[in-house]
């Protein structure tokens, strides 16, 4: 009787408390890096959205390897939006599921990109190895820490900055190749996601040089200590663009399609650009990046478009079964 | 086994009990299953033995059987040990001991990788000794007999490789040996070790002809279960394997892999092969056991 009373009691409480609470709730579906970029960003936006309509937003996030989480919506968690590593990941929700139309990148501003990313190199203190550039990774006794490309999105990214950097410096795919093939001689751990590879550099102390999200190493240095890394910028990288978009049937049956939009709209006005260059994601708005000039350094940033052909092509020939990564490793 | 149909029973419900024995296997067990196989069927058969014979699944397929026996066999045979250990002699501590076995079934796997790892890499606790003395034993195995590739067959160092493998394999498999014999040798008296010792049989007599036929099947449950579950692990060795293509990438994380590329046919397709290479091993694991049942108990 005692028991049943308690847990009448626990129910009673429960409801009341879901019933006062707003009855707006939104799941952003995003990777690994961006924990702590939309803590703050959901904290600025409901409090907007709240100014703004007098409605309170719950955002929940829900984090864990790009591919997963795009699996993890088409598999059916009910995503509002997703906010994830590449639009690789976003044209799945399209190609298996049909969740989102095709055309999903052309609905916001920037190839759907509020934000942007490049890939870096994270040493020890001191550089013991000297690496400059990418060609020191490929030196005999270097170690390079990389996270396997076919479970990782972020290990692509740095498998085709790699490549193309080999390829202009070479002057051909197969001599890119080649340097690639190299580079992943030099591995010793592939970890299958970026936090992963963080851990095993960061914590386990193996590896000389760690490929990384800018936002990552930049996240290392903060937590670790400036003392114990230091950032390499190579001459040549990636512009990574995460991409973002609102799930379609989601919102539909959930009714929440206004605030959704709203909710990604946000992270292109100054106050979330600015959170975004806060934890050391590139904005795209340039006055904005101008407020952080010690976070983002110049280089030569080419896009996954121009060079190979959008990300279809790209996982095509390389990071498909009998792809080039896999050719790497079997010859 | 013996059993008529016509016997009657004393309580009654064998119809009932049979049918939620075969609901219950059919949402939990055989459904799940059956889907994977619904799922393969998308594929032909041609596009089924590609994606289930590439090098890469092949050789994935060597690491996971070969080490997983490996690990079930080495789990006998010190499972055994602890098992004896824990229930013939009182010692201090030997409560904490006995629940410590458990730990591997309830420990989140990747907390035991992850664990593992830290330990035995290279600047770890123990890595730190021992990971060099295992490089230097493969480098001299490969100083000895040059022709084989011993990096390539042990690896060349403890964590991050097939040793890290073994290690993880290991840990998940102990507590099924340890805990499936546990109850067999509670009920061996030690009685019967002293008759045997007062009819003349000397200790190694002792040991072959009188406990270990008692114990045998026992055993091979225990080295089945611990075989079963380090073919299926997945969580604590990815942290600790390395991963390398070719090399030290279990199958688990292959069908993980081909998940990720949203290839669904692809990972049910080994994920059959899987099923069926380990049903095929159990039953035969199983026929072991009846038959030394019958061989030891004449």
């Amino acid at each position: 009787m005692l028991i049943k009373n308690i847990l009448l009691g626990a129910l009673a409480i429960g409801s009341t408390a879901l019933a006062s609470a707003t009855s707006v709730e939104l799941l952003n579906v995003s990777y690994d890096p961006t924990r702590e970029l939309y803590v703050e960003f959901n904290k600025a936006f409901a409090a907007h959205w709240k100014a703004k309509t007098g409605d309170g937003v719950i955002i929940k996030q829900s984090h864990g390897g790009s591919g997963k989480q795009a699996r993890a919506v088409i598999d059916g968690l009910s995503a509002d939006v997703v906010t994830l590593a590449l639009a690789g990941d976003v044209d799945a929700i399209y190609d298996v599921a049909r969740l989102i139309p095709k055309d999903w990148q052309k609905r916001l501003p920037d190839n759907s990109a509020p934000y942007t990313s490049t890939i870096v190199l994270l040493v020890r203190a001191g550089n013991p190895k000297h690496i400059k550039d990418w060609d020191d990774l490929v030196k005999p006794g270097v170690s390079v820490i990389t996270p396997n490309p076919k479970t990782s999105g972020g290990a692509r990214w740095n498998y085709l900055a790699a490549w193309e950097f080999a390829r202009r410096k070479l002057g051909s795919d197969d001599k890119a190749k080649d340097f690639v093939k190299a580079l992943f001689k030099n591995v010793p751990v592939l970890d299958s996601g970026a936090r992963g590879s963080t851990t095993t550099f960061v914590q386990r102390g193996i590896g000389d040089v760690l490929l990384a999200w800018e936002n990552e190493a930049f996240l290392a240095l903060k937590e670790f200590g400036a003392d114990k890394f230091e950032i390499v910028v190579p001459s040549l990288s990636i512009l990574a663009e995460p991409s973002v978009s609102v799930v379609d049937k989601v919102v539909k049956k959930k009714g929440t399609a206004e605030v959704a939009k709203a909710y990604l709209d946000y992270l292109y006005t100054d106050e979330g650009q600015d959170i975004a260059a806060r934890n050391f994601y590139r904005p795209r708005n340039p006055a904005i990046a101008a407020k952080y000039p010690g976070n983002f350094a110049k280089l030569e940033l080419f896009t996954i478009d121009a060079v190979f052909g959008g990300w279809a092509k790209a996982t095509k020939i390389h990071f498909a079964d009998g792809g080039t990564f896999d050719q790497i490793y079997q010859n | 086994m013996t059993l008529s149909g016509k016997r009657r029973y004393v309580l009654p419900g064998f119809g009932l009990s049979l049918g939620f024995t075969l609901a219950y296997l059919g949402l939990i067990v055989l459904i799940p299953l059956a889907a994977a196989f619904i799922k393969t069927s998308g594929l032909s058969l041609a596009d089924f033995w590609a994606a289930v014979t590439s090098p890469r699944v092949m050789a994935s397929y060597k690491l996971s059987f070969g080490v997983s026996l490996f690990a079930a066999l080495v789990n006998a045979v010190f499972g055994g040990i602890l098992a004896w250990v824990l229930v013939r002699y009182t010692f201090p501590g030997r409560r904490i001991v006995d629940a410590l076995v458990d730990l591997p079934f309830a420990l989140p796997t990747a907390v035991a990788g992850i664990a593992l790892a830290a330990i035995y890499s290279p600047n770890g606790w123990v890595g730190q000794w021992l990971d060099p003395i295992w490089a230097a034993g493969v480098a001299q195995l490969s100083g000895w007999i040059p022709w084989v590739d011993w990096p390539g067959w042990l690896g060349g160092k403890l964590a991050f490789d097939r040793p890290g493998v073994f290690l993880a394999l290991t840990f998940v498999g102990l507590p099924f040996v340890v805990r499936t014999l546990q109850p067999v040798l509670q009920e061996l008296e030690p009685e019967l070790e002293e008759a045997a010792a007062t009819l003349g049989a000397n200790r190694w007599q002792t040991m072959t002809r009188v406990i270990f036929p008692e114990l045998m099947p026992a055993l091979i449950t225990g080295f089945a279960l611990a075989f079963a579950r380090a073919l299926g692990e997945y969580g604590s060795v990815v942290f600790i394997a390395g991963n390398m293509p070719m090399h030290s990438e279990i199958t688990p994380l292959l069908i993980i892999t081909k998940l990720e590329q949203y290839d669904y046919r692809g990972a049910t397709a080994i994920a059959v092969v899987m099923l069926v290479a380990s049903f095929v091993l159990l039953l035969l694991i199983n026929l072991l056991q009846k038959w030394s049942r019958r061989y030891y108990r004449v």
